[in-house]
Parts: C-alpha cells; sequence; structure tokens
C-alpha cells in the first residue's frame, strides 16, 4: 500500500493550514509556499499517473480499516488522470495569481490549498459520502476564493452561488441517504456489487436515488436547466479564479462518469443506462444555449464562460452514451476544454488590465501594449475553444462526432455540434476583431496609460502561455494520448479490478459465484 | 411513528423549498435551514427507526440500531451549521454593499443594472 496516494489530499491541508497560522502577513512566503506546493503536487501526480499506467487500481486504506467499513482512497487510471489535470491548470492559475490578483484580499493561498484539497479528494475517494464531504470542502474554499476582492456585484452572486450550491448538497444528501437505506454501503466498490442484487421491490427506490445524484452532478457540471448559476459566477469572479473554476465543472462530469459507469454500471442492475434518455437531450440544450450565451456576451470574460457552458454541453453530450469508445472520447474533450477555458479567463484578464475603464468590454478601444502577443494568444484560444483545426478542439469534436453515430438520434446531434461550432466560430471572430483589429484602427494612444501594463508580464505570460500549449501538445500527440485514454475508459467499464482492489479478490469471486 | 417521521420530513422540506423561492435573503436562509433539518432527519431514518436500542451490537440487547446514519447526520449537521453562518453574513454584507436584502441587489422595478 503505497502513502503517495493520499498525499495529494494531504499536502494542500497541511499547506494550508500553515500558510494561514505562520504566513499569514507575509505575502512573498505565502506565494512561495504555495507555488512550490503546487509544483509539488504535479510532481506527485505525475508519479501517481506513471504508477497507476501498468493498469492496476490500487486501494488505499484510511486509518488500516478494511473496507468496506472504513473510508478508502482508489487511485486507478481515471483517478490519476484527474489529479495531473488539476495539477497543470492549478500551477498556472497560481503562477497567474502570484503576479498580483492575491493582493486583492486575505488568504488567497489558503484557501487555494483548500480548493486544491477538495477537488483532489474528490477524484481519489471510493466513498459516496466521502464524495459528499470532498465536495463540501471544495465548495467552501471556492465560496471564499469566489468572494476574493469582494465588490457588491460579487457578493450579490455570491449569495446565489451559495444558496444553489447548498441545495445541491442537500439535495445531494437526500440522494446518498436513499442508496444507503436500500443497499446498507456507501462504499463505491461494495455498491457496485449490491446494487445488482437488489430486488424488484426496492429497485424504483434505487433508482430515485441514483436518479436524485445525477440532478445534483447536473447542477455541479451546469447541464440546462440547472446551469443558470454559471454565467454569473464565473463573469464576475476574478480571472484566476474563474481560471481554477474550470475544473469544477469538470468534477461534476468526472462523478457523472463514476457514478454511472462505474458503480451503477453493471449490465441489468436496476439503475443502469438511467442517464442516457435525459443527458443527451439536456445536453444538446446546452450546447445550444452556450454558443447563444457565446454570441450575446458583453465582455471577454463573459465569452469565456459562456464557452465553458457550451464545451459542457458537447462533453455531456457523449458522456452519458455507453461504451468505451464514447468515454475515451468524452475524456479527451474534457481535458481539453478544461485547459483551453482556464486559458481563456486568463487572457480576458490579461486583455482587462490593458485597456483601460473599457477593461474587457466587447468595444473599440484604443491600441494598447502588447497588442500583438495577446491577440497570437486570443487567436489560439479561439481556435481552440471553437474546434477549428489543428488544435485539439477540432480532433475531440471530431472523435465526438464519429463516437454518436451509435446514437439513433445521431443526424440531429451531429447538426447541433456542427451549427453550434460554426457559431461559436463567428462568436469568437467577432470578439477578437472587435478587441484587437478595430483596436489598430482607432490609432490614438490611451490617455491614462496604466503603469503597470507597460513592462512585459512574464510571470501572468508564462501562465496563460502554459494553458494555451496543452491544446497544441494534445493535438501534437493524440495519437498516444488517444491510447492513453481507450485504456482508461476501459478500466472504468471494466470495474472488476476497482472492485478487487477495494474489497479484494475472495469477496468478489463471492459475489460473482451467486 | 413511520407516518409521522415522514410527514414531519415532508413539511419541513415543503416550507423550506417555498422559502427558498423567495425574493429577500432572510426567507432564503432560513429556507436553507429548514432544508438541512429536512434532510438530517431523512439521513436518521435510513438506518430505519428503532426505539430503545444502543447503536451497538450489544448480547444483553435485544437488537440494536444503525450507528452509521447517526455520523452521517453529525458530520451534515457540523456542515450545514458552518454554511448557515456563511450565508448569513454573506447576505448581511450583500445588504450593507448593494444597499437592498433583494437576491437581485436591487429593489425590484428599480431603473438600471446594480
Amino acid at each position: 500500500m503505497t502513502h503517495w496516494i493520499v498525499a495529494p489530499v494531504v499536502l494542500p491541508a497541511l499547506l494550508a493550514a500553515f500558510i494561514v497560522l505562520a504566513a499569514r502577513f507575509d505575502l512573498v512566503l505565502q506565494r512561495t509556499l504555495s507555488i512550490a506546493g503546487t509544483a509539488a503536487l504535479l510532481a506527485i501526480a505525475l508519479g501517481l499517473f506513471a504508477l497507476a499506467a501498468d493498469g492496476t487500481p490500487r486501494a488505499y486504506l484510511l486509518g488500516n480499516w478494511p473496507a468496506p467499513f472504513g473510508i478508502v482512497l482508489v487511485l486507478d487510471r481515471l483517478a490519476a488522470l484527474m489529479l495531473v489535470l488539476t495539477q497543470i491548470l492549478a500551477l498556472s492559475v497560481v503562477l497567474y495569481a502570484a503576479a498580483g490578483w492575491d493582493r486583492q484580499g486575505r488568504h488567497f493561498h489558503a484557501l487555494f490549498q483548500f480548493q486544491l484539497m477538495g477537488v483532489n479528494g474528490a477524484f481519489l475517494t471510493g466513498d459516496i459520502f466521502n464524495l459528499f464531504v470532498f465536495f463540501e470542502v471544495l465548495l467552501i474554499a471556492s465560496y471564499g476564493l469566489f468572494l476574493h476582492g469582494a465588490g457588491a456585484a460579487r457578493l450579490v452572486a455570491g449569495f446565489k452561488y451559495v444558496t444553489v450550491n447548498l441545495v445541491a448538497s442537500t439535495l445531494f444528501l437526500f440522494a446518498v441517504g436513499t442508496i444507503y437505506a436500500v443497499t446498507g454501503t456507501l462504499n463505491m466498490a461494495d455498491l457496485a456489487l449490491k446494487a445488482g442484487q437488489i430486488g424488484p421491490e426496492q429497485a424504483g427506490l434505487l433508482r430515485t436515488g441514483v436518479a436524485l445524484l445525477l440532478v445534483v452532478f447536473a447542477v455541479k457540471a451546469a447541464l440546462v436547466p440547472l446551469h443558470l448559476w454559471l454565467p454569473g459566477t464565473y463573469g464576475v469572479a476574478c480571472a484566476p479564479v474563474a481560471a481554477l473554476f474550470a475544473i469544477m465543472t469538470k468534477v461534476g462530469a468526472y462523478a457523472i462518469l463514476r457514478v454511472h459507469f462505474m458503480v451503477f454500471g453493471a449490465e441489468g442492475s436496476p439503475a443502469w443506462g438511467l442517464a442516457e434518455p435525459w443527458v443527451v437531450p439536456a445536453a444538446v440544450a446546452t450546447l445550444l444555449l452556450g454558443t447563444l450565451g457565446l454570441l450575446a456576451a458583453g465582455t471577454v470574460q463573459r465569452l469565456a464562460a459562456y464557452s465553458v457552458i457550451a464545451s459542457m454541453g458537447t462533453l455531456l453530450l457523449i458522456l452519458a452514451m455507453p461504451g468505451t469508445g464514447a468515454t475515451a472520447a468524452t475524456l479527451y474533450y474534457l481535458l481539453h476544454s478544461t485547459l483551453a477555458a482556464g486559458a481563456l479567463f486568463l487572457l480576458a484578464d490579461l486583455v482587462a488590465e490593458r485597456r483601460g475603464a473599457v477593461r474587457d468590454a466587447l468595444v473599440a478601444a484604443p491600441a494598447f501594449p502588447q497588442l500583438d502577443l495577446l491577440a497570437g494568444g486570443f487567436l489560439l484560444a479561439a481556435v481552440a475553444s471553437a474546434g477549428l483545426p489543428p488544435l485539439s478542439g477540432f480532433l475531440g469534436k471530431l472523435w465526438i462526432l464519429g463516437s454518436v453515430q451509435a446514437h439513433p438520434a445521431w443526424p440531429w446531434l451531429w447538426a447541433a455540434v456542427l451549427v453550434t461550432s460554426l457559431l461559436a466560430i463567428l462568436a469568437f471572430a467577432r470578439a477578437g476583431s472587435l478587441l484587437f483589429w478595430r483596436s489598430i484602427a482607432i490609432e490614438a494612444p490611451l490617455a491614462a496609460d496604466p503603469p503597470a501594463a507597460r513592462t512585459l508580464p512574464v510571470l501572468p505570460l508564462v501562465a496563460t502561455g502554459a494553458l494555451l500549449a496543452v491544446p497544441v501538445l494534445l493535438a501534437a500527440f493524440a495519437g498516444p494520448v488517444a491510447r492513453g485514454l481507450e485504456a482508461t475508459a476501459v478500466q472504468l467499464h471494466e470495474r472488476h479490478g476497482y472492485i478487487e482492489a477495494v474489497l479484494g479478490p475472495s469477496r468478489l469471486a463471492r459475489a460473482e459465484g451467486r | 411513528m413511520e407516518l409521522l417521521v415522514a410527514s414531519g420530513v415532508g413539511v419541513l422540506t415543503a416550507v423550506g423549498v417555498y422559502l427558498c423561492l423567495r425574493g429577500r435573503t432572510f426567507p432564503v436562509v432560513l429556507g436553507l435551514s429548514f432544508l438541512s433539518y429536512a434532510v438530517n432527519l431523512f439521513l436518521f431514518a435510513t438506518g430505519r427507526l428503532v426505539v430503545g436500542r444502543p447503536p451497538i451490537i450489544d448480547p444483553a440487547a435485544p437488537g440494536y440500531t444503525d450507528p452509521l446514519p447517526q455520523a452521517l447526520v453529525l458530520t451534515a449537521i457540523v456542515i450545514s451549521f458552518g454554511m448557515t453562518a456563511l450565508v448569513v453574513v454573506l447576505a448581511l454584507r450583500g445588504f450593507l454593499e448593494a444597499g437592498s436584502d433583494h437576491v437581485d441587489g436591487r429593489e425590484p422595478g428599480a431603473e438600471g443594472r446594480r
């Protein structure tokens, strides 16, 4: 039993507490600790990824209590992949924030580390109530991060964000309670075995519990009609926080994958295939509404927020479909869309800092320093987000289009994806030409040039550049990445390795013998 | 007793949902509290309703009650208590900064955007 599995949860928790207690008044020390900690987390996540790449899931028994009585953390390919993704995004965001955003309020770095603890825990846990607890940890930290820098607009939007998430948490508890009442267990591997043995008289209750869970995860994943909290939240949060939140919608998507394919994925179990008939139409609506929002967005940050909704629509369209090919396509698009959205939020802020009073509003304004560099970055981010070749957005959408052909309504799904891609291209082209070309047309320099914008900001550019490099790398190494993701999807659907790692081979053999 | 507990959960949830849909922040906070009471009661009942049994296997006792839901309820109470405190502070700060206790941060029908 390797103890590194628990490190992605313990390290940020200890670091956050240390930052609050010992480095409260020293911003430089806070930054150093936070960046070093996040870099160490990335190294650990990469190590765990290499460990998981042999295809054997590993269980970590907390307190060495035997499963299913204690809480377990489970490292499999999917969990390791999500850990690496989170840490790449987090390192870029913390580098960006260290250039000045963390000065706007107190405790940015402590809250940031707590947020990482929650997200990492949610990806690693093998217990459904523990998943609830980690959801709460990441949400509570996100409330603090969201209010970072305060202001009336953020407080009003914050109240709604907190309320929506508290209602969702209550629903989560109702769902967990129902599932526990039927099955008598909360351990995911144990649930995966017991869900198949539920008699018809209890099947309805189990389906209710699983459907409630789906609603909760759909709130997190911003599935229409549960998406209304997202634009207001992501549109007004400070830029590094909004970029970090790009992973939060993916936590919802991950939870749907984990619960619907791994835990309740046994063919013939009462809760099998519950998600698909609901999620696919809702995902199409999400895609359409998100794209219309892209066209209507008045600022770059809102544009980025709606691009998150549109990309969640594309993602959820394929996510709920059965088959390992569909899941692999989901994972590829998930990697791409998280980092592309993060880059877009950071670029929105870089542009806003340079345009004076206009900020990132989509109106023509005088030219600003480093315009060419940012225009190039925006072009990359827009090409990736809209799904144009040659970047990973195009490959991801192509893979998704190929995978949805198994669905009976595939011509409609193709039409939805292709039409919304065209509209997204229009929206990004309009935004880019307003921001950069019309700015050049108005030759007058800015009257009061913000002094901070004159020097080349190294740290933010490195952070944004790192995020932008990933769609390029994902496209360049699409072959090996795709093979890895297919192995991940196969492991998720195959389930036996996971159950055996948690409960031991004898329990699994006994359950199958029955 | 089942009827009593079930209707208790139902009434608490109904009150909570109604209050959460109100337009002012204070009823919404109350609604969230009612929802958390409802879910605590519900969680408590998921181990089946048993009267006068210890939450541990004891040869001397005639039976036992499931201890796990009690642990779950404790966790849920702690989290919902902390969250209620947070949401009260948030509502208060929002009221002081925006000058309105409406969830939109401005009075309905007021001119302009916030």
